[in-house]
């Protein structure tokens, strides 16, 4: 039924969605591959066994939370400390959710599934087109998409990871805090959310001699108050967004 | 990674998305609290990179990390690709441990 499902909206997409937006999407997924392929290679070198990205990237299959979760289990924060984590930064797909809930249809299973693969690029390429038809063949496309190409990366750069001995001598530590850095860069133009961010960062490197694990990450948090006010529309960028 | 943090955190991430897209019309949340879980993933991030660069256990890392970290920081901002900047991190650092700096 599922597969019928993809074949069918596989036949209709190349009719429905302009060269444009597939490229745009077919772009996204190959940098997408790049940051996944790092996640696999710098947890896996990192000590971790070669089904946990894997894993965590297909059930989770979000990018930022998988960093920020991996991070914390790394430096030996406690299971609680990698789930709040984790979930701290996925908060954020609730509200995704309602951008797209029209057009996901009224099916349960297509929403049960549709759901799966509500992120940042999703949504941000969802919201770009006009018509239902286009929102709907945008959604699935970039959702199934990244998915795939998410996941193989993950698996292939896990792989590459299990072939490194000593981490150190590769620098392969400076990859992660470079990567979750290179993640958000692009956020921090706006000075609310940059100030949110130094604040939560000196807090959090401040504490960490004293605090266990992982709780110097969730204090971090407090620099929210530095957050400012909402922009004018809060939607998604591809671009942008740390995925 | 214990097997039960990845269950649950897949768990609550579903439901998060799940909730979006069920609620739709029932469930309003306010502008102020959508802009925080805009900007919570950002200062989690920021977070994280700042204490894997200069943190170690409870100690510091050293000057080897940071400095790399440093360096693709700044490849980032001028908006190099994704794969340099995080070489480059890896390059410095490992260069710098070569020549002897921890």
């Amino acid at each position: 039924m599922v597969f019928s499902f993809i074949l069918k909206y596989m036949r209709s997409i190349w009719r429905t969605l302009d060269r444009g937006t597939l490229r745009d999407i077919a772009l996204v997924c190959v940098a997408d591959a790049i940051v996944g392929a790092s996640f696999g290679t710098i947890t896996v070198s990192g000590g971790m066994h070669l089904w946990v990205p894997v894993t965590m990237s297909v059930l989770v299959f979000a990018g930022g939370a998988q960093f920020a979760a991996a991070g914390v289990a790394l430096a030996g924060g406690s299971t609680a400390a990698v789930v709040v984590a984790g979930l701290v930064l996925n908060a954020r797909l609730v509200p995704y959710g309602f951008a797209v809930a029209d057009v996901l249809g009224g099916r349960w299973w297509t929403r049960l599934l549709g759901a799966h693969v509500v992120v940042d690029e999703s949504v941000a390429f969802t919201l770009r087109q006009r018509d239902r038809q286009r929102r709907r063949a945008a959604f699935w496309t970039c959702g199934l998409a990244l998915f795939v190409c998410w996941n193989l990366a993950v698996a292939f750069g896990a792989l590459a990871g299990t072939a490194i001995g000593d981490t150190g001598v590769f620098g392969l530590d400076a990859a992660f805090p470079a990567v979750a850095l290179a993640l958000v860069l692009p956020a921090l133009a706006d000075r609310g959310t940059r100030n949110a961010a130094l604040l939560g960062a000196a807090i959090a490197v401040a504490t960490t001699p004293f605090l266990p694990a992982g709780l110097p990450l969730l204090l971090a948090l407090a620099g929210l108050v530095l957050a400012g006010r909402p922009a004018a529309t809060v939607e998604p960028d591809p671009a942008t967004e740390a995925h | 990674m214990p097997l039960a943090a990845i269950a649950a955190l897949a768990a609550g991430t579903y439901l998060f998305r799940l909730t979006g897209l069920m609620f739709q019309r029932r469930l309003r949340i306010p502008r102020r609290l959508q802009h925080m879980l805009a900007v919570a993933p950002v200062v989690l991030l920021i977070a994280l990179a700042a204490t894997s660069a200069l943190t170690e256990g409870h100690g510091f890392a050293g000057w080897a990390r940071p400095t790399g970290v440093l360096i693709s920081g700044i490849l980032a901002a001028r908006r190099l690709p994704f794969p340099v900047v995080v070489i480059a991190a890896a390059v410095t650092t490992a260069t710098l441990r070569m020549c002897g700096v921890s």
